[in-house]
């Protein structure tokens, strides 16, 4: 699939003057290297997209397709055994209080850390107060220390409050490091704002809060969806911490059910697996799908300069 | 086209306006100024003087640290902006990027919860006044440079406020466009006869448009006048050499027996306009057109006669630029701007001659000079040593006055 496809020959009549000549050669070498690059789109998009689709591919195989050894790209007899064994509480329990665990968890996390972090952004890019640089440089540096790191200290200091096994002890964790980041984020996008926008608007007419409502608000939204989405699909996707802090199965958030195919028994049973990791992507591809058409940039334009 | 705009205009008075930004400059210093009932205020200065910050003041976009601002006879010193009924056009138009045309020429009656067929009609109507009636779909990205400027005006006529202020409303367009929305701006205000305060660092832009004109330098209003006693009665040395172009010669003199000295040339003072009471040293101030070649200047007036370092001939005019053996005080003295290519060259004299003239570079030149029209300023000081009782300059060369 890595082909590259050199260029048709372009004939060129014998009589024909240079000029013409030059120009067709041109054209030729600009045909040959947009072949180039679309062929290397190509590869970049088939190593990226190729786990996803193996992995859906495989859910639908039997099991002896599977562990065949002539793989097949799409099954020739597709099933959804695989689906319901993934799911039965009988061979992988806890399915439905992962889903509902994961969804009070990434739900909260998102909820917070977006109306925190946006009233903190909008304080740090709008307001000047003794330490504003001192808190900006704190949040980079949080965001700088490797996670794995914090796993005892965050350990200790929820044990201590009586957090450990509990859901707000996970959301309070993924917030310490999903918070910097939105703020952070956020803040950029508000400073892309010209300020002139906001003053246009209070000598119009608008008082602070109204400016804030009415001309802030919608143009960082499409910076406030993009956050959240990240925010969703990094707290969705989250397995160390929450591994770690919940130890009651029932409590477990859907990433720790998923680990759960592998090793339980001697051999992993593959095709429930792929089901799994299936049913696990599907919540955070829905979100971005809903969400995706609003994050538009470069909103702003148009608003300065001639 | 007819406009019609409920006169509710009110002057505008500032009583010892000073603003302090937090790290300690001070932008603003003393500004005591009475914009009169639909009067045009150009203000200008050059860049970093405090003309926006002054004309944000008057927005209430800036706290002042001292003084007070009363519009309509009416104290707005600690209103909030939207109080102040006051409608301002910035640089940058700041046009709300997420709403059409019309949405932006309405959001100011729309905030005061105006009716919504009246907010139709007053926008249709002030669409029609600036050619915007077929734009008024459009987003701000879809319009051009000129366009925006319009909308950015709309905005502020529509809602009919007791002023106007405009930041620099024209510097981000290209030459030709700015004369041409210069002569409609001009025009607008005469239809309108709103209170405007303009503010600019084009001193051809402010003389052309302004009523008067404020000059403003490092945060004081200097000089406060018709644009053509501003250039023929400047109070002080920086508002000689800042308004006019080209510039008015400013060079280094001595007063010495009814005879001023420059350099190597001597001429006769002319006794209606001379200072009364003077430091040994003085600035003496010389427009260019001041000056003639002798062939076709009248043969009383007093001649110098200098060498032609360089001449230029522009077809209605021709100009002679020498040196003098004095020294000069340049724009880059006063502050103004970096006039010249080459780091050390001697600054020249500017002439403005007949374009018949026989002067050929590197030649002699007689030219002829009137007394009458000198102007003399503290070296110190910069105030001008002519008193405001002297004798206005009264000749025949200058063009009328307005
Ligand atoms: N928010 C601020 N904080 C501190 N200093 C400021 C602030 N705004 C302006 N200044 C300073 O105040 C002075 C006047 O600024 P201002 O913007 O009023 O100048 P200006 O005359 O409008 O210049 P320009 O023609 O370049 O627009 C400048 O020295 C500027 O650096
Ligand atoms: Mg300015």
């Amino acid at each position: 699939m890595s082909a590259v496809t050199p260029a048709a020959p372009v004939s060129v009549a014998p009589g024909e003057r240079v000029r013409t000549r030059t120009l067709s050669r041109r054209a030729r070498r600009r045909k040959v290297q947009r072949a180039v690059w679309n062929a290397v789109g190509l590869v970049v998009f088939a190593v990226l997209v190729f786990p996803v689709f193996w992995m859906v591919s495989t859910a639908f195989k039997p099991t002896d397709e599977i562990s065949s050894f002539t793989p097949t790209f799409f099954s020739r007899h597709p099933t959804l055994q695989h689906f319901r064994d993934a799911i039965d509480p009988q061979q992988h329990p806890y399915f439905w209080d992962g889903v509902k665990n994961s969804l009070i968890v990434v739900g909260a996390t998102v909820a917070v850390s977006m109306v925190l972090a946006f009233l903190a952004a909008v304080s740090l890019a709008k307001y000047r107060f003794t330490g504003r640089s001192l808190f900006v440089v704190l949040m980079i540096g949080i965001l700088m220390l490797p996670q794995v790191g914090l796993i005892i200290p965050l350990y200790v200091v929820l044990a201590r409050y009586h957090l450990t096994n509990a859901l707000t002890g996970v959301i309070l964790v993924y917030l310490t490091f999903l918070l910097p980041f939105a703020v952070w984020t956020l803040r950029g996008f508000i400073l892309g704002i010209p300020k002139e926008l906001e003053e246009a608007a209070m000598v119009d007419g608008s008082s602070r809060l109204g400016a804030f409502v009415r001309i802030l608000l919608p143009l960082v939204a499409p910076g406030l969806v993009a956050t959240a989405v990240f925010a969703f699909i990094t707290a969705w996707n989250e397995y160390i911490f929450a591994y770690v802090i919940l130890s009651d199965q029932s409590r477990q958030t859907l990433t720790v059910w998923l680990a759960s195919f592998y090793g339980s028994s001697r051999s992993t049973d593959w095709g429930a697996l792929m089901a799994a990791s299936t049913l696990t992507a599907i919540p955070a591809v829905v979100f971005f799908l809903l969400l995706q058409r609003k994050i538009r940039f470069g909103l702003t334009a148009g608003s300065v300069k001639g | 086209m007819w406009y019609r705009y409920d006169l509710r205009m009110a002057a505008i008075e500032l009583q010892g306006v000073t603003k302090a930004f937090s790290g300690g400059v001070v932008a603003v210093e003393d500004v005591t100024l009475r914009i009169e009932d639909g009067e045009f205020l150009a203000l200008v200065g050059p860049s970093g003087c405090g003309k926006s910050t002054l004309l944000r003041a008057i927005a209430g976009l800036e706290d002042v640290t001292d003084g007070s601002v009363s519009i309509g006879d009416r104290d707005v010193t600690d209103l909030a902006p939207r109080h102040r009924d006051v409608a301002m056009v910035f640089q940058s138009y700041a046009l709300y990027p997420h709403m059409s045309v019309r949405q932006n020429l309405g959001y100011g009656l729309k905030v005061r919860r105006m009716a919504k067929p009246e907010i139709r009609r007053r926008v249709d109507e002030v669409a029609e006044l600036l050619g915007l009636t077929d734009l008024l779909e459009r987003r701000p990205a879809q319009l051009s440079g000129g366009q925006r400027q319009r909308v950015a005006m709309g905005r502020a006529i529509v809602r009919q406020p007791q002023a106007f202020l405009m930041d620099e409303p024209l510097s981000n367009l290209d030459a030709k466009l700015r004369v041409a929305m210069r002569a409609s701006l001009a025009q607008l205000h005469q239809k309108l006869g709103v209170t405007t305060v303009y503010v600019t660092h084009d001193q051809v832009e402010a003389m052309t448009l302004g009523q008067r004109v404020a000059v403003m330098r490092d945060g004081k209003v200097l000089q406060v006048d018709e644009p053509q006693r501003l250039y023929r009665e400047p109070r002080d040395l920086f508002v000689a050499g800042f308004i006019g172009s080209p510039a008015m010669n400013l060079v280094e003199a001595q007063i010495v027996s009814g005879e001023v000295a420059f350099g190597e040339h001597r001429v006769p003072l002319d006794e209606r306009r001379a200072p009364a009471d003077h430091p040994e040293r003085i600035i003496l101030g010389i427009r260019p057109e001041t000056f003639e070649d002798a062939t076709f200047a009248s043969p009383e007036l007093p001649t110098i006669e200098v060498r032609v370092a360089v001449l230029e001939e522009l077809g209605s005019d021709a100009y002679v630029f020498f040196q003098a053996d004095a020294r000069l005080v340049t724009a880059q003295a006063l502050g103004v701007e970096d006039t010249s290519l080459v780091a050390d060259s001697t600054p020249l004299l500017s002439a403005r001659v007949d374009p018949r003239t026989g002067a050929r570079v590197g030649r002699r030149l007689r030219l002829a000079l009137d007394p009458a029209r000198f102007h003399f300023f503290d070296p110190v000081t910069g105030t001008s040593l002519l008193t405001s009782e002297a004798p206005q300059l009264v000749d025949s060369v200058a063009p009328a006055a307005s």
